[in-house]
C-alpha cells in the first residue's frame, strides 16, 4: 500500500477514536462508561507497542525472556488490588492527579519531592515514548514497503507521527481540573485495548492454522531450529534469578509507570471497579501473549537465515504470505497499542510538568498577584507541554541511531522509574518515611542507574554516529556490570539490584536519622491509616494559625471562577456546620481549599498559594501527633458507636428468635399435654365404664363379669405403661436421663429380651429367625436402655408380624466400627410417607390395619432417644415382605462418632 | 326398639358400651373405626350415634359430615364421646352439627339418660 492511502487511513482510524471519545464526552455518565469494563480495559494500556512488536522480537531473538514483562503484573494483582485501593482511597480524598503529586503531598506538600520525581519521570518517559514513535514509524515503512528517510522532512512516517502528536496534545488537556475524570480519552483507550487485542489474536490465529498447519506443526519446525531449546528455558539459578529480577521490575512498573497510575487511580470512578480489574486485566495479559510466541517462532521459521527485524515479525508474516487485510489490521492493532499508550503518557507527564514543574517553579512569583488568572493559560502550558513532549520524544529517536532493540531501551526506563519504589511503598505502609530519604535515595538510585546503564547506551549511541571513539565496553558497559553482576546478574537486573539496594538503604537511614516537620507527619498518618480516615479525613489534616476564609476564597475565585467557588463553599458551610458570616478560617476549611486547588494545579502548588495569604503557626510533631491521636480516638468512638448499635441490634434479633423459639416449644409442649391428657383418659374411661357395670349390674352373667375385670387390670397395666413412659420421655427431653454405660455383647442382651418375651412367640405361634449370633464384639452401650429398645421393638413385630408361618427376623451385622441390629417382620407395611413419622411421639398411623392394638404411641419415640444418646441412628423400610426397624450403634461411642460413621 | 350406632376405636370402652346400651334394649351396632362406621351406615339407619373423634384414618369429624349431608342420615342424632374435653373441643364439636358432647370418662347411666332424652324430644 502507498503512504497517502495509509495516512488517509490513519486520519480516519483517529476521526473514529475521536468520534467515539466525543460520544463519551456527552453520555460521560452513561452506565457503560462509567463501569467497571470500560475502567478495567483502559488499565490494558500497559500493552504497548512493545507487546505488539518488542515481545515478539525478544520471543524469536531470546525466547522465552519476554514473559518477564507479563509474569510480574500477574503476580502483582492480589497485591496490586489492596495497594491500589489505598492509593485511590487518599487519591479520592485529597484530588491527586499523578503520582508526582501523591508523592508530594505524602512528604509534605514538596515542590521538590514533586518536582524531581517529575524530572525523573520524564527523563524515563521520554525515551520510552520514543520507542513507540519508532515503532509507528518502522512499521509505516514496513506497511509501505518503503524506507525511512535520512531528512525526517521527506519522511512521511514523521508526518503521521505529527498527526499523533496533534491529537494528543488536542485530546488530553481539554479539561483545566487534572483530577477529572477524562472519559472520551479512557473510552477511546478502552476501545484500543479491545482492537489491539483483536487483531493480535487474528494474526496469531493466522500464522498458526494457516501459515502452519496447527501449533504442532510449528512447534516441530520450530524445534529443528538451531538455539530453539536454550532459548526457552531458564538456564540453572543463575536464570532464575535474573527472571525474578526482571519480573520484580515489571512488578514495580505496573505501579509507578505514569499511565498506569492515570488509569487506575486517577481515573478509577468506584472502589468496586477494582475488583472487575483484579481478574479482568490478568486475563487480558494472558490471552495477548497467547500467541506472542507461536508468531515469534513461526517468523524464525519462515524467515531463517534472511535479515529481516524481527520486532515485525507481526507484520512481515502475513505480507509474505500475501494477506494485505490482516497486515493492515496488524498495523492499526500496533498503532491501536501505541496510540492509547502515546496519549495516556503524555496526559499525565504534561500534569506533573505544569502542576509540578511550571507553576510551582516557574510562575511563583506571579501566582500569588491577584490580577494573575492562569486558567486559560494552564490548559495551553499542558497542551504546547503534551505536543513538545512527543515532539521531544520524537527529537530522541531521529537523533539517535537507536539499534537498541525496542525492549532494551524500555528496560532502562523501567529501571529509573523503579527509583520511585521506595519512596512510593514506604510512603504507603511507614510513618517515618519523610522527605530528605526520599531525596537521598532517589539521588542514590538514579545516579547508579545512570552510571550502569544510561551513559553507557548514551556512549554507545554516540559511537554509533561516530561522535565518540571511546568503546563502551572498555568505559563501563559490560566491564562494570559483569563485575557489579557477580557473574550471576545480566545488566538490567543488575542494576536493578544495586539501584534499588542503595536507594531503599539511603532512604531508610535518612528518613529514620533526619528530623521529619509537623506537615509530614500529618501526612504519614493520613496515608498509612488511610482506612481510618476515609470518611473524616477533613478532621485529620493538622493545623494552627490564622488566616480569614474572604482571602482564601479570593483565591478560590481566581482558580475556579466565581460560581464554583461560592457552591463550593455552600457545600462545605453546610456539611460542617459554619454559619456563613464567620471569617475565621479552620483547619477544615484550609484542607478544603487546598484540596480544591489541588485538583487544578497540584498539592505543592495549592499550598504555596494557601501559605501565601495565611499565617500558620509551627505545630510540634508531639502536638500533631497528640491531636490526630484526638481525631483517632473519635473515629474510633464513632465506630464503637456504630459497632455497638450493631451488637445491640443483633441482641435482640437473637432475644427475638430465642422467645420465638420458646414460643414454638411452648406450643410442642401445650400439642403434647393435649396428646397426654387423651392418652391417659381413655383407659381410664374404659376402667371407669367398666367398673360401672360392675357395680350396678347385679344380673351381669359370669362370663361378662369376668370380661370387664379383665379390661379393668389391663387398661390399668396400659395407664400406668403411659406413665413411665411419659417421665422417660420427658427425662430424656430435659435431659436428665443420665445412661450408665458398659462394654457388652448384643447378642447377649437380645438373648435375655428374646427369653422374656418367649412366650408371645410361641401363644402366637411366631416363628423366629436369628442371624449373625456369632458376633459377639463387645459395644459401649447402657445395657439397660438397650434392653428397653430390643423389647420394644420385638414388642412391635410381635404386634403386626402374620401370615402363616408368621415370622419375625432379628439380624445382628457389624459394618466397620458400627454394630446393626435390625428387627423385621412380615406383617403390613408401613406407607413410605410414614416410615420417619413412626418415632414422633404419639403417631397414629393413617392405615387400620397398623393402628395400636396396645401401647401408648410413644414407645418409638424413646427407642429413638436412647439410640440418639449412644450416637447411633434408627430407622424403619419396608422389605419385601413386611418391615424392618434397625438401628445401628457406634463400638464406642467415646471416640468421636461423626468420624466413625 | 331404638337402632344406636357405636363407634370407638378402643375395645373395651366400646365392650361397655355395647353392653349397656345392649341391657337397655337398644338395637346395637358397633364400628371399630371410622372407615367400619362409614361401611355400617350404607345399611344401617340408626336413631342415634355415638361417636368418638380420635380416631385414625377417617376422624369422627369427617363422618359427622357425612352424616349431615346423606339424605337419610341428616336427621340422626349424633352424640360425640371423646377424651378431648376442653370448652373449646365441645363448642367445636356442637358448632360442627352434634346433638351433644359427652367427655370421657363418662357415667355409663347418665349417658344412657342423655341418650333417652335426645331421642324423645
Amino acid at each position: 500500500m502507498d503512504s497517502i492511502s495509509i495516512i488517509v487511513l490513519l486520519v480516519f482510524y483517529l476521526g473514529l477514536l475521536f468520534v467515539v471519545a466525543r460520544w463519551a464526552e456527552k453520555f460521560r455518565n452513561g452506565k457503560l462508561l462509567t463501569g467497571p469494563y470500560v475502567y478495567a480495559l483502559s488499565i490494558a494500556v500497559y500493552c504497548s507497542a512493545w507487546t505488539y512488536y518488542g515481545s515478539i522480537g525478544v520471543a524469536a531473538t531470546s525466547g522465552i525472556d519476554y514473559l518477564t514483562v507479563y509474569i510480574g503484573p500477574l503476580i502483582a494483582f492480589p497485591f496490586w488490588y489492596l495497594i491500589i485501593r489505598k492509593i485511590v482511597r487518599i487519591s479520592r480524598i485529597n484530588k491527586i492527579s499523578s503520582i508526582a503529586d501523591l508523592l508530594a503531598l505524602r512528604y509534605g506538600n514538596s515542590r521538590s519531592v514533586g518536582a524531581w520525581v517529575s524530572l525523573l519521570i520524564i527523563l524515563a518517559v521520554i525515551p520510552y515514548l520514543a520507542l513507540q514513535l519508532k515503532a509507528i514509524s518502522e512499521t509505516f515503512h514496513v506497511v509501505t514497503h518503503t524506507d525511512e528517510s535520512s531528512s525526517f522532512l521527506l519522511d512521511s512516517a514523521s508526518y503521521v507521527i505529527l498527526i499523533i502528536a496533534a491529537f494528543s496534545a488536542f485530546y488530553g488537556s481539554r479539561f483545566f481540573d487534572a483530577s477529572e475524570k477524562r472519559p472520551g480519552m479512557i473510552a477511546a483507550v478502552a476501545l484500543e485495548s479491545i482492537l489491539k487485542l483483536l487483531f493480535l489474536l487474528l494474526v496469531g490465529i493466522f500464522v498458526v492454522y494457516f501459515v502452519f498447519d496447527g501449533s504442532t506443526d510449528l512447534y516441530n519446525k520450530a524445534s529443528e531450529l538451531e538455539g530453539f531449546a536454550k532459548k526457552n528455558r531458564i538456564d540453572g539459578a543463575e536464570g532464575a534469578v535474573n527472571w525474578f529480577f526482571l519480573s520484580l521490575l515489571s512488578f514495580l512498573s505496573f505501579f509507578l509507570l505514569p499511565r498506569q497510575f492515570h488509569v487506575s487511580v486517577v481515573e478509577n470512578r468506584k472502589e468496586k471497579h477494582l475488583k472487575t480489574a483484579a481478574w479482568l486485566v490478568p486475563l487480558y495479559l494472558f490471552f495477548i501473549n497467547l500467541f506472542v510466541f507461536p508468531i515469534a517462532w513461526g517468523g524464525n521459521v519462515l524467515f531463517e537465515g534472511e535479515q529481516v527485524n524481527a520486532d515485525v515479525y507481526a507484520l512481515l508474516i502475513p505480507q509474505y504470505m500475501d494477506n494485505q487485510v490482516i497486515t493492515l489490521l496488524v498495523f492499526l492493532g500496533g498503532l491501536s497499542a501505541t496510540v492509547s499508550m502515546t496519549i495516556v503518557a503524555s496526559v499525565s507527564l504534561s500534569v506533573m510538568l505544569t502542576n509540578n514543574l511550571i507553576l510551582p517553579f516557574g510562575l511563583s512569583k506571579r501566582i500569588h498577584r491577584p490580577d494573575f488568572h492562569p486558567t486559560e493559560l494552564i490548559v495551553r502550558f499542558r497542551q504546547i507541554g503534551i505536543f513538545l513532549l512527543l515532539m521531544l520524544a520524537f527529537v530522541f529517536y531521529r537523533s539517535f541511531a537507536m539499534d537498541y532493540s525496542m525492549v532494551s531501551v524500555g528496560m532502562i526506563a523501567f529501571v529509573l522509574i523503579a527509583q520511585l519504589a521506595p519512596a512510593f511503598f514506604g510512603g504507603l505502609y511507614w510513618k517515618t518515611a519523610n522527605r530528605k530519604g526520599v531525596l537521598w535515595g532517589m539521588l542514590t538510585g538514579v545516579l547508579i542507574v545512570l552510571v550502569l546503564l544510561v551513559f553507557p547506551a548514551v556512549l554507545k549511541a554516540f559511537k554509533g554516529y561516530g561522535l565518540l571513539e571511546i568503546d563502551m565496553d572498555e568505559f563501563g558497559g559490560a566491564g562494570i556490570l559483569d563485575t557489579i553482576g557477580m557473574g550471576i546478574l545480566d545488566p538490567i537486573p543488575a542494576a536493578l539490584w544495586w539501584s534499588l539496594l542503595f536507594n531503599t538503604f539511603v532512604f531508610v537511614v535518612v528518613s529514620i536519622l533526619a528530623k521529619t516537620d509537623y506537615r509530614q507527619r500529618n501526612y504519614a498518618e493520613m496515608f498509612v491509616d488511610i482506612d481510618h480516615y476515609v470518611d473524616s479525613h477533613i478532621n485529620a489534616f493538622v493545623w494552627r494559625g490564622t488566616a480569614y476564609i474572604s482571602d482564601v476564597e479570593k483565591i478560590l475565585v481566581r482558580f475556579l471562577g466565581e460560581e464554583r467557588t461560592q457552591r463550593a463553599l455552600r457545600i462545605f458551610r453546610q456539611r460542617n456546620q459554619i454559619a456563613p458570616e464567620e471569617n475565621l478560617a479552620d483547619a477544615r476549611f484550609i484542607k478544603f481549599a487546598e484540596n480544591l486547588l489541588a485538583g487544578r494545579i497540584g498539592t505543592s502548588s495549592a499550598r504555596i498559594l494557601i501559605q501565601g495569604v495565611t499565617k500558620e503557626e509551627k505545630i510540634s510533631l508531639n502536638e500533631v501527633l497528640r491531636i490526630l491521636e484526638e481525631s483517632k480516638r473519635q473515629i474510633e468512638q464513632n465506630k464503637e458507636l456504630v459497632k455497638a448499635g450493631e451488637e445491640l441490634r443483633q441482641l435482640s434479633e437473637h432475644l427475638q428468635s430465642a422467645n420465638e423459639a420458646l414460643l414454638t416449644k411452648d406450643k410442642e409442649k401445650d400439642e403434647f399435654l393435649n396428646i397426654v391428657t387423651h392418652e391417659l383418659r381413655t383407659p381410664i374411661t374404659a376402667i371407669r365404664s367398666a367398673s360401672e357395670i360392675l357395680r350396678d349390674d347385679d344380673e351381669l352373667p359370669e362370663e361378662f363379669r369376668n370380661r370387664f375385670l379383665e379390661n379393668i387390670i389391663v387398661e390399668s397395666d396400659r395407664l400406668n405403661g403411659l406413665i413411665s413412659e411419659i417421665l422417660d420421655l420427658e427425662r430424656f427431653d430435659s435431659g436428665k436421663n443420665a445412661l450408665s454405660f458398659e462394654h457388652q455383647n448384643l447378642n447377649e442382651i437380645l438373648s435375655s429380651v428374646l427369653e422374656t418375651l418367649n412366650h408371645l412367640f410361641v401363644s402366637k405361634n411366631i416363628r423366629l429367625i436369628r442371624n449373625g449370633l456369632e458376633i459377639n464384639t463387645l459395644v459401649w452401650v447402657d445395657p439397660v436402655r438397650i434392653y428397653q429398645v430390643l423389647t420394644n421393638l420385638i414388642g412391635n413385630a410381635l404386634k403386626y408380624a402374620e401370615g402363616e408361618p408368621a415370622i419375625i427376623e432379628i439380624s445382628v451385622t457389624l459394618k466397620d466400627s458400627v454394630q446393626e441390629v435390625e428387627v423385621s417382620n412380615n406383617g403390613p407395611k408401613i406407607p413410605e410417607e410414614e416410615l420417619d413419622l413412626i418415632f414422633d411421639k404419639f403417631y397414629q398411623s393413617a392405615d387400620s390395619r397398623l393402628k395400636k392394638t396396645q401401647g401408648s404411641g410413644l414407645g418409638l419415640a424413646i427407642c429413638r432417644r436412647i439410640i440418639l444418646a449412644h450416637h447411633g441412628e434408627i430407622w424403619a423400610e419396608n422389605k419385601k415382605e413386611g418391615v424392618a426397624v434397625c438401628f445401628s450403634i457406634p463400638l464406642d461411642s467415646r471416640e468421636k462418632p461423626e468420624d466413625s460413621l | 326398639m331404638k337402632k344406636i350406632v357405636i363407634v370407638d376405636d378402643e375395645p373395651s370402652i366400646l365392650m361397655s358400651l355395647e353392653y349397656t346400651f345392649r341391657k337397655n334394649k337398644f338395637d346395637v351396632f358397633i364400628a371399630r373405626d371410622g372407615q367400619e362406621a362409614l361401611e355400617l351406615l350404607e345399611y344401617v339407619e340408626p336413631d342415634l350415634i355415638l361417636l368418638d373423634i380420635m380416631m385414625p384414618k377417617v376422624d369422627g369429624y369427617q363422618i359427622l359430615k357425612f352424616i349431615r349431608n346423606h339424605p337419610a342420615l341428616k336427621e340422626v342424632r349424633v352424640v360425640f364421646v371423646s377424651a378431648k374435653n376442653k370448652e373449646q373441643d365441645v363448642s367445636k364439636g356442637l358448632e360442627a352439627g352434634a346433638d351433644a358432647y359427652v367427655a370421657k370418662p363418662f357415667s355409663l347411666k347418665k349417658l344412657v339418660e342423655q341418650v333417652n332424652e335426645l331421642l324423645i324430644s
